[in-house]
């Protein structure tokens, strides 16, 4: 029993940061019905801005660990903003495979760039707030940084929430899901929501990236390709275009993950992410939250 | 369209063909014509295990430099090219072939990664270039064929070594071993182990696999705690058992570590922190031994690199100077009579033990023991071969 | 010139026997070469198998697969599964004077049932993915040829994590030559036929193809398995040259590489994509000092080409054939 709910501790603490990638997927998909394969690396660039900004920053500190993560929030979120502007901004309307082909242009771009610029080498992570390990009588252990995950996913989903249904860019971000020319027809600047989506999609990527360092220490260029196909999995699963859904799908996906890791069958865990967007795509393709749409032609 | 394509395939035909025959009116390459005497190396430089292959290259280059600078070898300076695998599967193979039919390199000296090894033997052995491999410890590597050498242990000896070690210094008797399932070095050392250890009367209480790449190994280690060893062997490369240790701190497993020559590197403490303090690794060299050629060359290395050498490093310099050596005792370069040289080998002084090679091309070296104490890699025993 | 293309596209299967003779003849001065040479000509040539295989499914077909390397595995263990493990005990029957036609026959029959089963994973692959547009099929192929590759590295008696090694070194230029010269007549004939507007179509506007009676459905999936066949025997060949072959090899990285090939070449463009597998062959290989600039480099070009020249570096006809449509 002990083992299981740890397993279900490890899960979900996996499971939360996939929501976190999951969200951006989502959202840029919604809005613009394109997969941003870009958004993994964006997670790694969070990562690595976590690691020079925390060379400044005094270690094992609450202040300095939020004020590391804010920075790296707002340096990806201009990334993404300027990544959507010269790559994909220029093919809107078009067709969507030279976009797919530009988005995976720019994610191996921002890979081998990183390469080049932070070296393949894996790196440590600074641990930029304070950590504990907290033991329960039964012998469950839990981490600081694994409640951190919780305690930040949770703020950001609440946050994202609250932007998506209560303020007038979330109302204009859900018009231009629904329809863009309707949209632009009742004065919405499509440019601008657009931006502003990548912009909050890339910041919570960031977010993530620092989560999953602070837990997995060794961070490097290539890191964030599998967390990321994950991630979009997880997206599918839980409904693509549904923010709750997304959320609901890294959970799911983190908790699967984590039970069959510990089970006999550890070494075909990349293979059951996909195995399970297969099954949900011939399945329900439109996940366990969405709404099935009709192609209009 | 169809014009096209045929055209094309025609052009390329007649170029290739056109470059081809003016290639082989070349004199045919096997140089150890002019005053240099070529042999290739090739390494991971970039990628994943840099580690190994920087420290590798270092010490290779350290051993040539000086062979250089006391009048090179029958007369003539030795040089180095070397080049980069990226730690990638499938660059070695085209490498090698490179360096010997484009370069002209009379030997061969590579890899620390034995499926990198193994990839680049068969080119070595068809091509009847002697291949020095400084640290690849899967016996496949020699078994590819007569021309392929190696100067350290093999993984049946490292699992052996391993498996008293745990019995009689660690006194675990119930073990847990954590696999790198996607290394064949891994693998290969797992199973010569576990079967050591189950032949002398240990039992293997829990056994999970991770790959290469992973982050997250709680759930394994959680797995493994439920079982209650009272020793955790983790046989993979330094890249995953930093995080392993930590993960494995964190989720309260308290009982030591240990694991095989993959686990050397600085990062183990840099990422891992005090996580593994007390744990412990096999490995072929330590720069701590009492000997007056060992402090030779941490003392030349320090000088020439700013930094302590560790076993790849001894591992590169000794495989460069017994080659230099084996062609003394044959008198030439040519590849042949190297092979059968290096094939005589008795008791070649090398600072990471006496080189005998037996009749399967492997060296019989002693283990050294190490510990992590205080983030430092401590001595802790140096055990000889049988 | 005008009357050279006439007589060669008069005549295309005297052109196919014409190309495979030379191949021969190649082949037979080829000893004469330098080996690196030869390396690289192989090199290419499994390439220009693999992109133009490709090709026909995310070029003349519009189905964006980023699994081709899971094919490509298939083909290669499944030809070395029976050169390894069938092979010895075939030959010990032959006389020592057939040996080497034994060898070659051996040879052929192991690439054509790698072709197979590799095939065979293609139709796997193609049917559940057939209702699924853009990019969820690119993700989908993906996982794919995800699951290809974890699945052999748990299959022991293959060799599993660490690799198949002792293949026989069976493929010689010949082969090489001999099956891209193959793989190209057969996919540019399928597409340049009445049947083959088909694939065109479905390219262009699925749904109006089918509203014109076509079934886009058997389109796609012959498009795959046609694809998956050569790129299985691409597979082979290239594991009967490298002697050992490991399922990191085969990973997605892979995929987007011939990707990129076909991408650079022209999507549906057959002569530029040999074009463009040929010269991303090379670069490599000239660039050797220059490698880790090569993907940063690749990544730029797909940007690139991807907002200024979509239809590939190659892209010579003048008839606006869309490969992508705006």
């Amino acid at each position: 029993m002990i083992v299981f709910l740890q397993q279900l501790i490890n899960g979900l603490s996996l499971g939360f940061v996939y929501a976190l990638l999951a969200l951006g997927y989502t959202m840029v998909y919604g809005i613009l019905r394109f997969i941003n394969f870009a958004h993994s690396d964006v997670f790694m660039v969070g990562a690595f801005c976590g690691y020079y900004f925390g060379r400044v920053v005094p270690q094992h500190s609450l202040g300095g660990g939020l004020l590391v993560m804010a920075m790296a929030m707002l340096v990806c979120a201009v990334l993404g903003i300027i990544i959507e502007r010269l790559a994909y901004r220029p093919l809107r309307g078009g067709s969507n495979l030279a976009v797919l082909i530009t988005a995976i242009g720019v994610s191996l771009f921002l890979e081998n760039a990183g390469q080049l610029v932070f070296g393949a080498d894996p790196k440590p992570f600074p641990a930029l707030f304070p950590s504990r390990n907290f033991t329960t009588e039964a012998g469950l252990r839990i981490s600081s940084n694994q409640l951190l995950v919780f305690i930040v996913t949770a703020v950001l989903l609440f946050g994202l929430q609250w932007i998506v249904m209560k303020t007038r860019m979330g109302t204009a971000m859900r018009a231009v899901s629904f329809n863009h020319q309707a949209a632009s027809l009742v004065g919405i600047n499509n440019d601008r929501v657009i931006s502003f989506t990548f912009g909050l999609g890339s910041a919570l990527a960031a977010a993530g990236g620092i989560l999953y360092a602070l837990n997995y220490p060794s961070i490097d260029p290539y890191m964030g390709i599998l967390p990321g196909l994950k991630a979009f999995v997880a997206a599918v699963l839980g409904g693509i275009g549904n923010i709750p859904g997304a959320a609901l799908g890294g959970i799911l996906l983190g908790l699967i993950e984590t039970f069959v890791n510990g089970s006999r069958f550890s070494t075909y865990t990349d293979a059951i992410a996909f195995g399970v967007l297969i099954v949900i795509l011939l399945c329900r393709p439109a996940g366990l939250l969405g709404k099935f749409q009709v192609e209009k032609v | 369209m169809r014009i096209r394509t045929r055209s094309i395939a025609a052009g390329l035909l007649c170029a290739s063909l056109l470059a081809g025959c003016n290639k082989s009116n070349e004199p045919s390459s096997g140089a150890s014509g002019g005053d240099v005497i070529k042999v290739g190396e090739f390494a991971s430089l970039t990628g994943k295990e840099a580690d190994f292959g920087q420290s590798s290259h270092d010490g290779t280059a350290l051993a040539i430099d000086e062979l250089n600078a006391s009048g090179g070898v029958l007369g003539k300076k030795l040089q180095l090219l070397t080049e980069d695998d990226q730690s990638k599967q499938g660059e070695s193979k085209t490498i090698a072939r490179k360096l010997i039919s484009r370069d002209g390199v009379v030997a061969m000296l590579g890899e620390v990664a034995s499926g990198r090894s193994l990839e680049a033997a068969p080119v070595c052995q068809e091509s009847k270039i002697p291949q020095i491999s400084p640290s690849s410890t899967n016996p496949k590597v020699t078994e590819i064929g007569d021309y392929i050498f190696r100067i350290c242990f093999t993984d049946p000896q490292q699992g052996k070594v391993l498996a008293q070690f745990a019995l009689g210094t660690l006194k675990a008797h119930r073990m847990a071993v954590l696999t790198d399932a996607a290394t064949p070095y891994s693998v290969g050392l797992a199973t010569y182990f576990k079967d050591a250890f189950t032949a002398a009367g240990g039992q293997i209480v829990a056994e999970q696999k991770y790959s290469s790449g992973d982050k997250d190994f709680n759930a394994q280690l959680t797995a493994i705690k439920a079982a209650n060893p009272e020793a955790l062997f983790v046989p993979g490369y330094y890249t995953e058992v930093c995080l392993i240790g930590r993960q494995a701190h964190d989720l309260g497993l308290t009982v030591p570590l240990f694991g095989g020559d993959g686990w050397e590197s600085p990062q183990l403490i840099s990422i891992g922190g005090d996580a593994l303090d007390g744990d412990y690794f096999s490995t072929h060299f330590s720069p701590e031994e009492k000997n007056p050629a060992v402090e030779k060359f941490v003392h030349d290395f320090q000088a020439k690199f700013g930094m302590v050498p560790d076993a790849m490093a001894a591992l590169g310099y000794d495989s460069a100077m017994l080659l230099a050596d084996a062609m003394k005792r044959a008198g030439s370069s040519d590849g042949p009579k190297v092979r059968d040289a290096l094939a005589a080998t008795k008791d070649f002084p090398g600072i990471t033990g006496k080189i005998t090679i037996d009749a399967e091309r492997n060296a019989k070296k002693a283990l050294v023991i190490i510990q992590i104490k205080g983030g430092k890699f401590q001595l802790v025993q140096k055990i000889a071969p049988e | 010139m005008n009357r050279v293309k006439e007589a060669v596209s008069a005549w295309p299967k005297t052109i196919l026997i014409a190309s495979l003779v030379a191949s021969f003849l190649f082949w037979l001065v080829s000893s004469r070469m330098d080996p690196y040479y030869l390396d690289v000509l192989t090199k290419i040539g499994i390439n220009v198998i693999l992109a133009v295989s490709l090709n026909l499914i995310n070029g003349y077909t519009g189905q964006f697969s980023l699994g081709h390397a899971g094919f490509m595995a298939v083909g290669a263990y499944g030809a070395a599964a029976v050169t390894m493990f069938a092979g010895p005990k075939f030959l010990l029957h032959v006389p020592a004077n057939f040996q080497t036609a034994a060898t070659d026959s051996l040879f052929a029959v192991a690439l054509v049932i790698g072709g197979s089963a590799a095939a065979a994973a293609g139709f796997l692959v193609g049917a559940p993915s057939l209702r699924l547009k853009g990019d969820y099929l690119a993700i989908v192929t993906l996982g794919f040829g995800e699951i290809i590759r974890v699945i052999f590295r748990n299959i022991d008696s293959l060799g599993g994590a660490l690799g198949l090694n002792g293949i026989p070194p069976y493929t010689n230029i010949f082969w090489v030559l001999a099956v891209a010269v193959i793989c190209t007549y057969v996919v540019v004939t399928i597409v340049h036929s009445t049947y083959g507007r088909g694939f065109l179509a479905v390219r262009d506007d699925e749904v109006a193809a089918e509203a014109m009676g076509l079934n886009p459905t058997r389109y796609k999936i012959v498009a795959f398995v046609v694809g998956a066949f050569f790129a299985g025997m691409a597979g082979g060949l290239y594991g009967h040259y490298t002697l050992s072959i490991d399922p990191k090899g085969f990973d997605f990285m892979r995929s987007i590489e011939i990707v990129v090939i076909v991408i650079l070449g022209g999507m549906g463009n057959t002569a530029g994509v040999i074009a463009a597998a040929v010269l991303l062959t090379l670069l490599p290989e000239f660039l050797r000092t220059f490698d880790q600039y090569r993907m940063v480099f690749y990544s730029l070009l797909l940007i690139v080409l991807m907002l200024t020249r979509p239809r590939g570096l190659f892209a010579w006809k003048r008839r606006a054939k869309p490969a992508l449509r705006a």
